[in-house]
């Protein structure tokens, strides 16, 4: 990540292929010249294997690839979760084939570069996979790392926050595609929304595309066809609550 | 950080520095150059130091974020912003002369020169507006002005950008501002209503015109309050030769719910514009304060604040459209009039703030010596405008108010683009004229306005009935 460049940052991606070919495509057309996956990659969704071969082709071509809890829980049957996920996850670890296991097994918690960290849930405790649900969460995850700019994901709503040496955490909801100048003197925390199952009242796959060089932060949203990914999420006999939901974005 | 001492001769960033133009308690200001920049340029650097104003450093950095998003006549043009880490600093356009705040050394100004500066400063909020920033330090200090004479808002350590994280809101509990100014709602918290600039530039509005401020300069919160309840003199009972027009447009803007000022900094900019089309109400005539009784049951049950939350103040703007109607009262049929009348009303149910201005076009003889002056022009110019108001009968009242306009001209089309352009018009309706050989020979007037018009245009035309 030397020099100037255009990352895109995509979280929570839910083995939603639709929401997360779009949000590629959307990416790409914006200029994205890296690209950042924060991780749960699987679970919810109807594509694990689709979604996690496209991950894996990414990783190898340079992109950085976080674990998320989803895609701990995989290999990992001693996590604890609520009974859709817990139900979705099983019928993930059957869809998945060996190779995608292990790649999702192998993935690294965070990533840091120059002065931006990324993970999937707040730093204090990645793996306790906290949430950063508000200002005194995102307090928390600025008091336990040191990295000027944090990326994370999670928690499925966009959110941004900021604070100057001595200040408080200012909390943020992104309204519009408008850069958000993340300036030089103020450390940021940059929640992610989810690219496949956003829960902040809109349906489109939410990204973000980041760029160094004017510290511009840009939080997009890419229109998928989200009755597709729906009518698979039934096909296959998942919870039709996770299907429901993607329509209204909740 | 570290800290630089600026002296002329320096050189920063390509910047040479030349000399001191402004020593304020919160910037210094520089005058610079720099070899490839070909207009008057000087440099803001904030007075940082031990036990300052946290609020300075902040605004500071609310000013570098917004600066550079902003365009156009009405802001000063943005140059380069300097890192925390060297040196803090923004660099942006000098503009010619001084601010308004020279003029308060000669108030009142005669009522014609109030209306017409508001009308500059309503256009460049307007502009400001549509670009997602409210000012909410709009004082004259503030307002400076262009050779070609649009006014230019400086001063943006207390905006706000609505799509833009606010670094003031969250970090201060006091509200900022400067207090003669201050609106309503700004003085309990809210950062993100339009509307605020509108009062404040009530307040200039007032002050220019009577050489008094209407809420004094209070120095505490208590005092800052008193707005909320206590009504200021009405500006007639301080100086008479202020025309009832002015005195409703003040006190509109000096609502303490912004629900009942101007929706639009538009809007306040047109009536400013033509005090004679003004719609007045029991503002424009009242002479003196609220009775004891009232101002007491106010303190104690207090005027409804409808402020709106920073997702919602764009919708807020959005629902107070200037719309022009175009009418054409000679050639149209009585049923394409009652298509108009519907698309009209459509528009008022969908932004109920709406500005309604109904025109039409009395064409003039190119070669003949104007006739408008004469009787029986007169009589004409009369009568298309009781026709119009005849017209807009039935249709629902717009929050924004209608008006009636006669625009004579020798191309109806040209008349309505220049009343659009002027007027900060945002939807222009008009109805398409009939299929005829009038039409092949002269050309539509309504395509010519769809091809130039500076905004939406809706042409109106009956469909047809199947044969």
């Amino acid at each position: 990540m030397v020099g100037t460049m255009r990352i895109a940052i995509l979280s929570d991606i839910h083995a939603n292929r639709e929401a997360f070919e779009a949000a590629l495509a959307a990416a790409n057309a914006a200029g994205a010249e890296r690209f950042v996956l924060l991780g749960d990659i699987v679970g919810y969704g109807a594509d694990p294997e689709w979604c996690a071969e496209q991950a894996m082709a990414m990783a190898a071509g340079g992109a950085i690839v976080l674990r998320g809890n989803h895609d701990d829980a995989v290999g990992n049957t001693a996590v604890s979760m609520n009974a859709t996920a817990t139900m979705a996850i099983e019928w993930t670890r059957r869809q998945l084939g060996s190779e995608t296991r292990a790649f999702l097994a192998g993935l690294p918690m965070k990533a840091r570069e120059e002065d931006c960290l990324f993970l999937h849930a707040d730093a204090s405790a990645p793996a306790d996979w906290n949430y950063v649900l508000d200002a005194s969460d995102a307090g928390q995850h600025l008091g336990a790392c040191d990295a000027r700019v944090s990326f994370c994901g999670h928690v499925h709503k966009p959110a941004l926050y900021c604070t100057a040496p001595g200040g408080k955490v200012t909390h943020f909801r992104p309204v519009a595609a408008t850069p958000v100048p993340l300036l030089p003197q103020r450390r940021w925390l940059a929640v992610m929304g989810a690219v496949g199952q956003p829960r902040d009242g809109n349906p489109c796959a939410a990204f973000a595309l980041y760029d160094t060089q004017s510290a511009e932060l840009r939080f997009l949203r890419a229109a998928y066809d989200v009755e597709k990914a729906a009518q698979k999420i039934n096909a296959a006999g998942l919870p039709a609550s996770l299907a429901d939901r993607l329509f209204e974005g909740r | 950080m570290v800290h630089v001492r600026l002296k002329p001769g320096d050189v920063i960033d390509g910047f040479a520095i030349e000399g001191i133009a402004h020593n304020g308690g919160m910037a210094r200001i520089w005058q610079v150059s720099r070899p490839d920049i070909d207009f008057p340029i000087l440099m803001k650097v904030p007075v940082i130091g031990e036990g300052d104003d946290p609020a300075a450093i902040v605004g500071f950095e609310m000013e570098q974020m917004i600066l550079p998003r902003l365009s156009g006549p009405h802001v000063p043009r943005f140059v380069a912003n300097g890192d925390f880490a060297t040196l803090p600093y923004i660099v942006m356009e000098r503009l010619p002369g001084a601010s308004l705040y020279p003029l308060l050394e000669r108030l009142p100004l005669p009522p014609e020169e109030v209306a017409a500066l508001g009308a500059k400063i309503a256009v460049a909020l307007d502009s400001l507006h549509r670009q997602h920033v409210v000012h909410l330090d709009l004082k004259p200090s503030n307002v400076m002005f262009r050779e070609s004479g649009e006014a230019v808002l400086i001063d943006y350590g207390l905006a706000r950008h609505v799509h833009l994280p606010d670094l003031m809101d969250e970090q201060f509990r006091l509200p900022y501002g400067t207090a003669p100014y201050m609106a309503p709602e700004q003085v309990l918290g809210t950062r993100s209503d339009f509307r605020s600039d509108l009062f404040a530039l009530g307040v200039m509005l007032y002050f220019f015109a009577t050489g008094e401020r209407p809420f004094g300069d209070p120095q505490r919160l208590k005092g800052l309050k008193r707005r909320l309840w206590r009504d200021p003199l009405p500006p007639r009972a301080r100086n008479a030769a202020i025309p009832p027009a002015l005195q409703e447009i003040i006190l509109r803007c000096l609502e303490v719910n912004p629900a009942w000022r101007y929706p639009s900094a538009a809007q306040l900019a047109l009536d400013l514009q033509d005090l004679a089309s003004v719609k007045l109400t029991a503002r424009a005539e009242k002479m003196k304060r609220d009775p004891l009784g009232m101002v007491l049951r106010r303190r104690f049950n207090p005027v409804p604040i409808e402020t709106v939350k920073p997702q919602a103040a764009e919708a807020q703007l959005a629902n107070a459209p200037i719309v022009a109607v175009a009418i054409d009262l000679s050639g149209g049929t009585a049923e394409l009039a009652d298509a108009m009348r519907k698309t009209v009303t459509r528009i008022i149910e969908n932004t109920p703030d709406a500005r309604i201005a109904c025109l039409n076009v009395l064409k003039i003889n190119r070669i003949a010596i104007d006739t408008s002056l004469d009787e029986a022009g007169r009589n004409k110019h009369v009568l298309r405008l009781v026709e119009l108001r005849n017209w807009s009968t039935g249709l629902p009242a717009p929050g924004g108010g209608i008006t009636f306009h006669v625009l004579e001209a020798v191309s109806p089309a040209d008349a309505i683009l220049a009343y659009a352009r002027e007027n900060y018009v945002d939807h222009i309706v008009m109805g398409a004229r009939a299929e005829s050989a009038m039409r092949s020979m002269l050309g539509s007037v309504s395509g010519e306005v769809a091809a130039h018009a500076p905004c939406t245009v809706t042409v109106v035309r009956n469909r047809p009935r199947p044969d």
